[in-house]
């Protein structure tokens, strides 16, 4: 399985999802330059965290115009399995290629801590490490996470189960509390209907070896792997 | 030569915490008569055009594709020629 870790300017955690992708998991993976126009060849997209193009006007509203994203849309649209993390999933929003839009964290802050998540679908190419419900732990690091959508989105994303990770307290409970950002619903991270493209704002790269904490973020990557080499494939 | 004068800002309705910041702020300071806040942005785009109506649909543009967000974001615009001597606000925002 072929990996391909998109780089813009800006991006800052594309070393680190290089790293697990192959060193860890030992699969193939190359940097894509985001002045790059081709993603052939490529079994995943990753969209990578950072402050693209400085997130000037709004996070991921320019890289969504890089000379990379029309094949990236393409390729999202026809199947792809594309991986949108933290300013990742903010060029995902701004693209298109989810619904809904990111505010600013409601309490103003930057937000870099560890979070727990409960994982509310693992039916799907991303978590079918983990059982449903499973509460894991997973970083954050960011200002603008505070998903929005209206609210006939929001009963479309549930409806269709499209809500992936939701913040939690560390027994599952779904709290005020528990949510750094404000998200509507808790939301941490969110699916496009057909199953191909998933964007969170946690940072499974930074807590996929023991050294580093945490091995959580290792089982999502192993997931995409083992369903692709179980021969799974969307809408076969 | 024309001048986009572009106010982007957020939905009614949508959370702004900048703008309760700035409020409480305010509120700090001691001024107590004030009721809400909302924090938008401004940008001024110079075109090299003097046909109004193809600079408006461009400016229209901008905004629907890159310069406002439609999820959580309005717009509204003002042509002027560079001396300002003309106003002209847009139909809707």
């Amino acid at each position: 399985m072929k990996f391909g870790v998109i780089v813009f300017p800006g991006s800052n955690c594309d070393q680190d999802v290089y790293h697990v992708l192959g060193a860890v998991l030992g699969q193939p993976v190359d940097y894509l330059w985001h002045g790059d126009t081709d993603v052939a060849g490529y079994d995943c997209l990753v969209l990578p965290g950072g402050f693209s193009y400085g997130d000037y006007l709004r996070a991921g509203a320019i890289a969504r115009f890089a000379p990379i994203m029309p094949a990236v849309i393409d390729f999202a649209r026809s199947g792809g399995l594309v991986l949108g993390i933290c300013n990742g999933f903010q060029i995902l929003l701004e693209a298109g290629l989810l619904p809904g839009a990111m505010r600013r964290n409601d309490c103003l802050q930057f937000r870099c801590q560890w979070t727990y998540l409960r994982v509310e679908n693992n039916a799907t190419p991303f978590t079918n490490r983990f059982r449903e419900g499973q509460v894991i732990r997973i970083p954050i690091a960011h200002g603008e996470g505070n998903y929005y959508a209206d609210a006939a989105t929001l009963a479309e994303l549930e409806a269709n189960r499209q809500i992936i990770f939701r913040y939690c307290a560390p027994d599952g409970e779904v709290t005020p509390a528990a949510n750094p950002n404000g998200s509507v619903g808790n939301i941490a991270g969110i699916i496009n209907r057909e199953g191909n493209i998933l964007g969170m704002m946690p940072h499974p790269e930074r807590c996929a070896e023991s050294l580093l904490g945490g091995t959580d973020g290792r089982e999502l990557f192993a997931s995409i792997v083992d369903w692709w080499q179980r021969g799974e494939r969307l809408g076969a | 030569m024309l001048l986009a004068k572009i106010y982007v800002t957020l939905k009614p309705g949508v959370l702004d915490p900048q703008g309760e910041a700035v409020m409480g702020g305010l509120k700090a300071m001691g001024y107590e008569g004030v009721t809400a806040v909302r924090v938008g942005k401004y940008l001024e785009v110079q075109l090299d055009l003097d046909d109004r109506q193809e600079a408006g649909r461009q400016v229209e543009e901008m905004c629907r594709r890159l310069l406002a967000n439609p999820v959580i974001e309005q717009y509204r615009y003002t042509l002027e020629e560079p001396a300002g001597l003309s106003t002209e606000e847009s139909p809707r925002g």
